[in-house]
């Protein structure tokens, strides 16, 4: 279980939130929402433990996320704002290399169907592609994520056609179907069900 | 965690080979900075190999610094970064295969063309050794110690201007031990001391930097 305490968070001077506290179940699902520089990947970046809270603590399962260090990572997906990706590596290479720094090595066949299934090519250089694929090249990481329990997605919809988006939004579903919990933001239309927190407020 | 290394190490070096200018660039520099000297002395061979270790520790060490402000900066760029913070290993331990890979790129070349540049300046053969062991020993310590440059500029504005005066004066040891090693040997009273010096650089720097380019990434990602 994924709890945040008491959260407080301030950046260039300005509170972006302060109070914050929630707790995410087994199979939940949380929408960050909140107008721009609202403080929405602040929170998630403090949430996976890039970023320091200026108060309040973020628990895993109990214990402080600050003292579990890789440990708690080993549970997690983090995927921000930029793609993690490298223009002269490809698809496969970029996600074979992600798996790996998360601990979580794949066969060169779980990556083939993982791209096939984002509807990516395998062999092409990420320089080639364009903003959208380069998005599902790295979204494709989602499909290999077993056994991490938290996926952080930052904007996951953002640069995606209609068809990409409801492939994410199938594996967003089909994670918290088996237990797993997803926070994430968005700014397009919300199709999943799920609790939503408002940073505008 | 060998497995997480082991492919830092390798995505590094298949980056560095894909952009085929990140592993010219440094040995050019080298070899065109350690070409000017004898052009600009003239044909005066005991003025060159007077000169010899400091010009050639000095090339190796301003290009071992050339590539030292992309060697996070990238990866911060493109969010790989935050990858690696939130990864299976320890930080430690994956900042000094990052480390590794830039020596390998920049370091080790300079290590491999040194007796070749050696003969520029009228280097005895038997000094040739010497030249290369010290950049050998050496070479590794100013990949670490620039590490924590890097680390610790990460993202600011003006970054590669405070990078040189935040990591120049840390190599000047570097230097009196890397050029001094050579000159003793020149002298005829053996390079040991200088080498063991350095030699003990390199294992506090192996030991303690890694930990140090942890924490300075840690602080400049927030």
């Amino acid at each position: 279980m994924l709890e945040a305490a008491d959260l407080e968070c301030a950046r260039g001077g300005r509170i972006l939130f302060r109070g914050l506290s929630f707790a995410l179940k087994q199979g939940e699902l949380l929408r960050v929402a909140g107008g721009n520089g609202r403080g929405k990947t602040s929170l998630l970046r403090i949430l996976c433990g890039l970023l320091g809270a200026q108060a309040g603590e973020v628990r895993w399962n109990g214990s402080p996320i600050r003292s579990l260090g890789e440990e708690y990572a080993r549970h997690l997906v983090y995927l921000g704002h930029a793609p993690a990706v490298k223009d002269e590596l490809t698809t496969a290479e970029n996600l074979t290399i992600a798996c790996r720094i998360a601990g979580n090595a794949r066969t060169a066949g779980e990556i083939a169907q993982a791209l096939q299934r984002l509807d990516v090519p395998a062999t092409a250089f990420l320089k080639k592609l364009s903003q959208g694929q380069r998005r599902r090249a790295a979204l494709a990481r989602l499909a290999l994520s077993r056994p991490a329990a938290l996926w952080l997605l930052d904007e996951p919809l953002a640069a995606l056609d209609a068809q990409a988006a409801r492939l994410v939004e199938g594996l967003i579903s089909e994670h918290t179907g088996q237990g797993g919990m997803v926070v994430y933001t968005t700014h397009q239309e919300a199709r999943l069900e799920g609790r939503v927190i408002n940073l505008d407020g | 965690m060998v497995d997480v290394l082991h492919c830092i190490l390798r995505r590094d070096l298949l980056l560095a080979l894909r952009r085929s200018s990140d592993v010219g660039t440094a040995l050019l520099f080298f070899v065109i900075v350690t070409t000017l000297f004898p052009l600009g002395i003239g044909a005066e061979p005991d003025l060159l190999r007077a000169i010899a270790p400091g010009a050639i520790w000095v090339a190796a060490l301003l290009s071992s610094m050339l590539s030292l402000g992309r060697l996070f900066a990238l990866d911060h760029a493109d969010g790989t970064l935050e990858q690696i913070l939130l990864g299976a290993a320890p930080l430690g331990a994956v900042v000094a295969a990052k480390a590794l890979a830039h020596w390998l790129v920049s370091g080790l070349p300079l290590v491999l063309i040194a007796p070749l540049i050696a003969l520029q300046y009228d280097l005895p053969a038997s000094l040739y050794g010497v030249l290369a062991l010290s950049l050998l020993l050496g070479t590794p310590v100013l990949s670490l110690i620039g590490a924590i440059g890097a680390a610790l500029t990460l993202g600011l504005r003006g970054g590669g201007v405070l990078l040189s005066l935040l990591v120049l004066p840390l190599y000047v040891p570097v230097l009196i031990m890397g050029a001094g090693g050579v000159e003793m040997a020149a002298a005829g009273m053996g390079a040991q001391g200088h080498l063991l010096l350095l030699a003990a650089m390199l294992v506090g720097a192996a030991a303690f930097a890694p930990w140090a380019i942890a924490a300075a990434l840690r602080i400049s990602i927030e």
